[in-house]
């Protein structure tokens, strides 16, 4: 084989090895959405959205008391996540050279990557302990710990995207900075930031390790904050780890609920950013 | 527009008498220096601008009349590391004294930007925001009188009359920027400055925009930076011309293109440089 | 100005927040782990005893069980991680990367539960069937001693594998972004073949590439509920992957709400601060070899990834 040859055979190789990454890593991805929607679409109906869990060995029942868990959860960290995200990613690019601006980056870097278990361990010593209670307050805290960077991040780069003429403009008509900033800049970014949100949302909505002792669960339907409280993905776990088929199947259930609501998200997001794109360029 | 370049002529026209007195200067400057960093940008200008009047400057790329410009109302301060020396006094006080308030004076000189700016807001939204911001409409019938005034003064007013609340985004450019005309106009100023407001737009939406820059002079005092020669000589009355940062010659726009004093002047104005 | 000086403490008091609250964190951990850290010292590493039953307790099981599973994690992915990279970013035809893109990101956007739930339903019936048709002379081996449960090392470096994947190529296709178009110009002007001029391409990038890989391993360390489901459960040190074995965060997760005595709990939350370390020193190099990579390319676009920004 001449050099050249032997060169292309390499490059050929190289390329054919490369499509066969890909399709094998999309090999556990279609894997996992085939049997998250065989198996969870057999146990999905009204009543799993509509009714409580029944007893062990009863069958039926539904994750009713999860999903009104869920999306307390999800709210409570939304509040406590988009003032201190937003607010921080305002900081980090207004204030862009500082040191105060590189030292929040840093944390909130960071904060991203602290396990998710350590957060729970941190909201149980702070929201747990002192009320000797597991209750949603704590799960909420927990969550909102883990969205604040990713709402601060997106909120610092789509705020930095916003053309500096805007801001000009609006200087120039009286406006101070925080004016400007607040009336102009963070609305004309505004799209982008919701979108940041409803990501953020859709990662902590899958979230089990920092709710297992913070939250925990609860058997009954319950709002009340100072409560423990159940969770979809806590319970898929429950199910999981149970030796009951029945509660097997609730799981797979309980998980395409799981997907299809980030799958929606993902495309939520999509669709904004690209409308913003279009009426922008 | 050809001027002949005779100094003869020049000399007939200074021969025929001193201009008319003029009202007492709306901004003074007096020996301004602008430095970027340790670079000096602007040397040592002195000029009077006088009210009710359409002040041009003019130059080549680079002179500086946009920074000079920018000055009057302290938009320069956003930029960090410069440096400002000597006065700039509007109505008789120096804004770049200390403990002024830039907000007030930016009230008081608006500003037209190169590129139109209309924030991704209504119509509507867009003018009311400098009346909003500055608390100078108390209700909403008043509100919205201001703002078809100033859409008026802007000639916009009946091209939009029917979509106040529709995206400014979805204006045509011209249109786009008579939209940032009408939303500096709202607030009243005393100053307008405008940083070659035309320079791009199609010729067409340049004629308007030239229209509505002459018809404004009865109510503002308006300066105007444009590289257009022929723009300057057909709107505005008097004329400075810049050159790397100096002041090279300030005069009744007639003489600047007719009968310039410094050759240097004279070569810009004939073309000889550009 | 007032104006200006109020605003900026009002928004600049929410970042020291944002910092207060990392540094929480760090403190939390220490406090609530003094019992453990006073009382055992060193020991608590080097031992492998976990009974706290009978007041035994032996961290190394857990330490090497989330090293090895992460190691083999990344032994797997970070080959697939790369060619997927490389696929989108100079292979792929135009038409195909956006909906590539999409899909690797909806492989990162799937809860870390469903991903058990598949690994326990799914995978560990797989794994059980090819352990159990491995061949004896290789059981002789250290690597593959052991009764085929299923459960084990294995299916957890597996699944950690196949959640670490979407995140190492979506920072390593960032990261060959930022190298120069003029480089490959260049090469493929001199003949070079399209591997070549790859190759090249990840000479360049190698420190931002080296930085995707161990922000990878950084995720690979911190992962809790997927591997719970599926590594087994029992705090042993074995170098097989057959044998089931347990990891830092799989023990919190199992144990924790059953730590009914001080030192329970305070050595389960030393655990956690081990962990939070160790991840918090993985993610800070990585970052800082992707920024030192960034630093000598130009940035191509200002705008990263949902899922870079989220590590």
């Amino acid at each position: 084989m001449s050099r050249d040859t032997r060169r292309r055979f390499i490059s050929a190789a190289f390329v054919t090895a490369c499509a066969a990454a890909v399709l094998l890593a999309m090999v556990p991805l279609a894997m996992i959405l085939f049997f998250v929607v065989s198996q969870g679409v057999q146990a999905l109906n009204v009543a799993f959205f509509t009714q409580m869990p029944r007893p062990v060995g009863e069958p039926g029942g539904g994750m009713l008391n999860a999903l009104v868990g869920t999306i307390v959860l999800t709210g409570l960290a939304a509040l406590i996540a988009i003032p201190i995200g937003v607010v921080s990613g305002i900081y980090m690019s207004e204030y862009r050279g500082t040191r105060l601006a590189a030292a929040t980056r840093f944390a909130a870097d960071t904060l991203n990557g602290v396990p998710s278990i350590v957060i729970g361990i941190f909201a149980y010593a702070v929201a747990v302990m002192p009320f000797r209670r597991f209750s949603a307050m704590a799960g909420g805290l927990a969550l909102g710990v883990m969205m604040i960077p990713i709402i601060a991040r997106t909120t610092e780069e789509l705020l930095l995207l916003v053309p500096g003429a805007l801001r000009e403009g609006a200087l120039a008509l009286g406006a101070t900075r925080g004016r400007a900033v607040l009336t102009v800049i963070v609305p004309a970014a505004l799209p982008g930031i919701v979108t940041g949100v409803v990501l953020g949302l859709a990662r902590i909505a899958g979230e089990t390790a920092p709710l297992l002792f913070t939250a925990f669960n609860n058997r009954f339907l319950s709002t009340d904050l100072r409560q423990p409280i159940a969770s979809m993905t806590v319970q898929i776990f429950t199910y999981a780890i149970s030796p009951y088929e029945d509660w097997h199947r609730q799981a797979w259930a309980g998980a395409l609920v799981l997907v299809t609501f980030v799958l929606v998200c993902s495309l939520i997001a999509r669709v904004v950013t690209a409308r913003v794109q279009r009426l922008r360029g | 527009m050809n001027p002949p370049p005779v100094s003869r002529l020049a000399q007939a026209v200074r021969d025929a008498g001193p201009t008319t007195a003029s009202p007492p200067a709306k901004i003074d400057v007096q020996h301004l220096s602008f430095y970027y960093g340790a670079t000096r940008a602007l040397q040592d200008i002195s000029l009077q601008i006088h009210p009710n009047v359409v002040t041009a400057f003019i130059g080549p790329s680079g002179c500086g009349k946009s920074t000079f410009l920018r000055t009057l109302n302290r938009m320069n301060d956003i930029i960090p590391g410069t440096r400002v020396e000597g006065r700039a006094l509007i109505d008789g006080e120096d804004i770049y004294a200390p403990g002024v308030d830039v907000v007030g004076l930016r009230r008081r000189v608006g500003m037209v930007f190169q590129k139109s700016n209309p924030f991704p807001k209504s119509i509507f939204e867009n003018v009311a925001y400098g009346l909003r911001i500055n608390g100078m409409a108390r209700t909403r019938s008043e509100l919205t009188a201001r703002v078809e005034e100033s859409l008026k003064q802007a000639a916009l007013w009946t091209e939009v009359q029917d979509r106040l609340h529709t995206s400014a985004l979805a204006l045509s450019g011209g249109q786009q920027q008579r939209l940032c005309i009408a939303r500096a106009l709202a607030i009243k100023p005393d100053v307008l400055l405008m940083d070659e407001p035309a320079s791009a737009l199609d010729p067409i939406a340049t004629q308007r925009i030239e229209e509505l820059v002459y018809s404004l002079k009865s109510s503002f005092t308006v300066v105007i930076v444009t590289h257009n020669m022929q723009q300057a000589a057909r709107i505005s009355d008097r004329t400075a011309f810049f050159w790397l940062g100096r002041l090279v010659e300030y005069d009744r726009t007639d003489r600047i293109f007719t009968a310039p004093v410094e050759k240097l002047t004279e070569d810009y104005v004939t073309g000889r440089f550009g | 100005m007032r104006n200006e000086f109020s605003f900026r403490l009002a928004v600049g008091a929410c970042a020291v927040l944002l910092i207060a609250v990392v540094a929480a964190i760090g403190l939390e951990l220490a406090r609530e782990s003094s019992l453990s850290i006073r009382t055992f010292g060193l020991r608590f590493w080097l031992t492998t005893t976990w009974d706290p039953v009978a007041g035994q307790f032996g961290a190394l099981p857990f330490i090497w069980g989330t090293l090895y599973s992460s190691f083999l994690a990344l032994l797997i992915s970070t080959p697939i991680a790369l060619g997927v990279a490389i696929f989108i970013s100079e292979l792929c035809p135009t038409r195909l990367r956006a909906p590539l893109v999409f899909l690797t990101e909806l492989l990162a956007a799937i809860p870390s539960i469903v991903y058990g739930l598949w690994a326990i339903f799914v995978l560990v019936p797989i794994v059980r069937q090819l352990e159990t048709i491995t061949p004896d002379v290789l059981r002789s081996l250290p690597l593959f001693s052991g009764p085929p449960l299923g459960v084990g090392m294995l299916a957890a470096a597996l699944v950690l594998a196949v959640m670490v994947i979407p995140f190492t190529s979506a920072v390593a296709r960032e990261v060959l972004k930022t190298v120069p178009v003029v480089q490959r110009e260049a090469a493929y002007a001199l003949g070079a073949t399209r591997f070549e001029v790859i190759r090249s391409a990840l000479f360049f990038a190698r420190t931002g590439i080296v930085g995707a890989i161990m922000l990878g391993f950084g995720r690979a360390l911190g992962e809790t509920m997927a591997v719970t489901m599926v590594v087994g459960n029992n705090p042993q040190v074995s170098l097989s992957l057959f044998a089931p074995q347990y990891t830092m965060a799989a023990v919190i997760a199992n144990e924790f709400t059953e730590a009914t005595e001080e030192l329970y709990l305070h050595a389960l939350v030393e655990i956690g601060l081990v962990l939070f370390v160790i991840t918090l020193i993985v993610n800070a190099a990585s970052r800082l070899l992707i920024w030192a990579m960034s630093r000598s390319a130009v940035p191509a676009s200002p705008r990263t990834t949902t899922i870079a920004a989220t590590v």
